[in-house]
């Protein structure tokens, strides 16, 4: 399915077929200085769509978490937006260390981030578990030394 | 209530975006962990933390807040107020430590 070198890959759906915006964004590994900014663009696209608020809420969470992740422990990375009359997807990759413990990840409390991003006011473990509660679907695999991928889908009622 | 009766009510400093000080303010979030003030404030919501990095524009920014109040005489690093003005986010500064400055806050909002 993850092909790691080709990082613009969605995962087709049926609801994806018959979309109302796509679009990819670029998020690069390591640069603090703009991190966010992203998810700030996405929810504004959001907003623009005219989606109900708390779907717009959950997919800004879900983003922002996403987006620092990448710029905390991978390389590069790519975040790729669907929206379709009834969800709101996110497929995003990246190529980097992969996480080698899944369940352990996805614990609160549980992080590698170093002492530098930790001062920043990252790092506190709650950021996978944070997208996990703002999502309907939410599937993560990965390969160590590879990288990640993330499915995320936001139903909207 | 707006940012600018909150700064007069409490004597706060002003150090970016003072075009913006009517911003309309419906609540408040204490906290310095990035994930959690994502996770848990509210649009027009004041945010009050110690973090002075320039990813708290972003933060306040994504969550549409109101402003952000640093608390214990914190100054902002120079590229946080560069990026506050850019994004017309009110960064404002108390002496006072988080718990007072939040009742404090908290008091003016439910009057
Ligand atoms: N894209 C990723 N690549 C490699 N490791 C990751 C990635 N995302 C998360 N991790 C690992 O999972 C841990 C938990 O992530 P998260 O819940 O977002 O909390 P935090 O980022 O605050 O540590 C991270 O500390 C890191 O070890
Ligand atoms: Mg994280």
């Amino acid at each position: 399915m993850v092909v790691w070198n080709k990082l613009k890959i969605t995962v087709h759906t049926a609801e994806t077929e018959n979309y109302l915006y796509k679009n990819s964004f670029d998020v690069e590994g390591g640069n603090f200085n703009n991190a966010g900014a992203i998810s700030t663009q996405v929810k504004s696209i959001l907003k623009n769509i005219g989606l109900p608020n708390n779907v717009i809420r959950k997919a800004a969470i879900a983003c922002y978490e996403s987006e620092i992740n990448i710029v905390s422990y991978a390389r590069q990375g790519v975040i790729n937006l669907i929206v379709t009359p009834k969800t709101v997807e996110f497929d995003i990759a990246d190529e980097g260390p992969g996480i080698p413990d899944i369940e352990l990840a996805m614990e609160q409390g549980y992080s590698t981030a170093d002492r530098q991003i930790r001062e920043m006011g990252f790092g506190a473990g709650m950021g996978l578990y944070n997208i996990k509660c703002s999502s309907d679907i939410f599937n993560l695999t990965s390969e160590v030394d590879k990288g990640t991928f993330l499915k995320i889908i936001i139903n909207i009622p | 209530m707006n940012v600018e009766t909150i700064i007069k009510e409490l004597n706060l400093k002003v150090r970016s975006a003072s075009d913006k000080l009517n911003n309309n303010v419906t609540g408040g979030y204490t906290g310095d962990l990035l994930s959690d003030v994502i996770a848990n404030s509210h649009e027009g919501d004041i945010w009050i933390t110690r973090q002075v990095h320039q990813n708290i524009v972003a933060v306040a920014s994504l969550k549409e807040h109101a402003g952000i109040i640093l608390t214990n005489s914190c100054e902002p690093t120079g590229e946080t107020l560069e990026k506050a003005n850019q994004e017309k986010i009110p960064v404002m500064i108390s002496d006072l430590p988080a718990f007072e400055l939040t009742g404090k806050i908290y008091n003016l909002l439910v009057k």
